[in-house]
């Protein structure tokens, strides 16, 4: 319970100024549509999964894309406060440290579910079928997905010791491959037999296939539940060495 | 209240392990003031952060409140203020907001911790400043605020690593007397590092002075400055040959340590100046010699860093 509790005040408490400014949000709302607007176009000429609209294959991949981006550098705020002493003063308190992380990152995962909610709706008269149940539960994979990764971003920030640069190298040169070798953008299966093989190893990958097949309203494919292990095992991984990083950081 | 058991923190560098805090022992009984005082880099607040849960010792025990640190750390943070070297609060926090959650996270209720937060809001007088983002706060402003925040739960010790450093005069002599009041007040356990002089001098009742890693002295500041330093009495008198002469009586003063003679006049080290120096004059007198000036001077912990390591405290930290 102290876990739960104490999850919500980290996260009340950081996502107060994100919500006090109105720039942030006009720019989170307008910032899907310019995805749409720019993008979707481009698509008049891609088939789309089984005859379905090809927003159907496009959505969910944006969306991961999305999660990954913002979680993975989102360990930067962090060395603010790490430098200043108010990250210091909560590790003097009793609080939960796991929930310290968890309540943070979830203040970086909302605007993200907001935007893919505003992705979901826009889309729809563009040709995206819903499937509410199975785009939820995409929803979820992907949130629990973002609270590892972006405990993993507050372990580098607080392993690269204020370093700014070292910081950026190490994260966009692990994310970058990443995503290109996860199929998010366009589909694996037209890559050369290396370069797919080589995909396999991408645990995003798996991921991105669960998140296309409950887009298109699938639920009983084997790529969901590899997936939704995936989604668990980088959250567990994420928090375990984010918590550890915490215990050790001698500042 | 905090009981330390050779405590000793070793950090790894490139040039090999650095001892930064080398065996530490202390005991402080509960209502105590003490003044943690060094230079930078003598371990003080590698000490503190050790107390205070927030580094794991390398070796040896501190208990806080009854509880380990190691141990019981969830204990020990229910019972401590921690006022952190830097500043605690986030620049895009509103003021009553940050006090809010800092007393949800030490486990009060929000009701609680609302009454609570507008409470020190007036006892520090920020009151007015409650809907303000920390970051436009003034610097002496915001050290009130992190003060205000490790008192939020009421604890019964408070931990204030280098509260003033940095504030002008007039807010550090405000800061004080905030800290003196409350203590007043609530009579909590207040341990606290510096490395202003004139501030353990005056605002501590006990001063441990620390110098690479060890304590190398704890007591009242009255009798550090008595044992350690001690006082000087000038004199200076007509001509060459009674300096010389005065000098030589000097020295069978009690408790005298060393008269030095600089041309007519004469310096004495000793304790209790005060006392002896009408018995000095009286004694010179009689041997027809004049006095021409006369001065006692007070050791200050300056005096008594110097004895101990025969460096200036005020070289050493740069301030």
């Amino acid at each position: 319970m102290a876990f739960l509790s104490d999850t919500t005040i980290s996260f009340r408490r950081e996502i107060g100024p994100t919500l006090r400014s109105w720039y942030y949000i006009v720019f989170g709302l307008v910032q899907p549509l310019l995805y749409l607007a720019l993008f979707v176009p481009l698509l008049g000429s891609v088939p789309g999964p089984d005859g379905a609209s090809p927003l159907q294959w496009f959505v969910p991949g944006m969306v991961v894309m999305l999660v990954l981006f913002s979680t993975v550098s989102c360990g930067w705020a962090l060395t603010e406060e790490l430098m200043s002493g108010s990250f210091e003063r909560f590790l003097a308190t009793p609080m939960s440290r796991p929930a310290i992380m968890v309540g943070r990152a979830l203040k970086e995962l909302m605007p993200l579910l907001v935007q893919a909610l505003i992705l979901i709706v826009v889309a729809v008269p563009f040709g995206l079928a819903l499937h509410p149940l199975q785009m939820l539960l995409g929803l979820a994979l992907l949130m629990l997905f973002g609270v590892g990764v972006a405990s993993l971003s507050y372990a580098l920030a607080i392993a690269s010791k204020h370093d700014g640069s070292l910081f950026y190298l190490v994260s966009h040169s692990i994310s970058l491959p990443l995503m290109l070798l996860g199929g998010v953008l366009l589909p694996m299966t037209n890559a050369p037999g290396w370069l797919y093989a080589l995909s396999r190893f991408n645990p995003l990958t798996y991921l991105v296939e669960a998140e296309r097949a409950l887009f298109v309203g699938d639920f009983a494919n084997l790529s969901v539940l590899y997936g939704a292990l995936v989604a668990v095992i980088v959250a567990a991984v994420g928090l375990s060495v984010g918590v550890s990083q915490i215990r050790k950081a001698s500042l | 209240m905090i009981h330390a058991r050779d405590l000793v923190r070793t950090f790894k560098s490139k040039a090999g392990p650095v001892e930064a805090v080398r065996g530490l022992n202390i005991d402080v009984a509960e209502g105590e003031l003490v003044a943690f005082l060094g230079p930078n880099g003598a371990g003080k607040s590698t000490s503190v952060r050790m107390l205070t849960t927030l580094l794991p010792p390398t070796s040896g025990s501190a208990n806080i409140g009854g509880f380990d640190v190691v141990s019981e750390p969830a204990e020990v943070r229910r019972r401590i203020g921690y006022v952190g070297q830097g500043t605690g609060s986030g620049p895009y926090h509103r003021v009553r907001d940050e006090l809010v959650t800092q007393g949800r996270a030490q486990r009060l209720g929000t009701a609680a911790a609302k009454k609570r937060a507008d409470e020190l809001l007036v006892m520090l007088e920020l009151d007015g400043l409650a809907d303000r983002n920390c970051a436009s706060l003034s610097g002496g402003q915001k050290r009130r605020l992190d003060v205000a925040l490790g008192l939020m739960h009421t604890p019964p010790i408070l931990f204030l690593d280098e509260p003033s450093t940095g504030l002008d005069p007039h807010s550090r002599a405000n800061l004080w007397d905030h800290i003196l009041k409350l203590r007043r007040k609530t009579g909590m356990t207040i341990f606290l590092t510096t490395h202003y002089l004139d501030e353990a001098d005056t605002m501590a009742e006990r001063v441990m002075v620390m110098d690479n890693g060890v304590l190398i002295a704890d007591d009242t500041p009255g009798r550090l400055k008595a044992d350690l330093a001690g006082d000087t009495i000038r004199v200076s008198v007509l001509c060459e040959d009674q300096a010389v002469q005065a000098g030589g009586i000097a020295r069978n003063l009690p408790g005298a340590r060393e008269a030095k003679v600089d041309g007519r006049n004469l310096t004495v080290a000793l304790p209790d100046g005060e006392a002896l120096l009408p018995e000095f004059i009286r004694r010179l007198h009689q041997e027809g010699i004049e006095a021409i000036s006369a001065r006692v001077e007070r050791p200050t912990l300056d005096d008594v860093f110097l004895g101990l390591t025969g460096r200036s405290l005020r070289e050493s930290a740069g301030a």
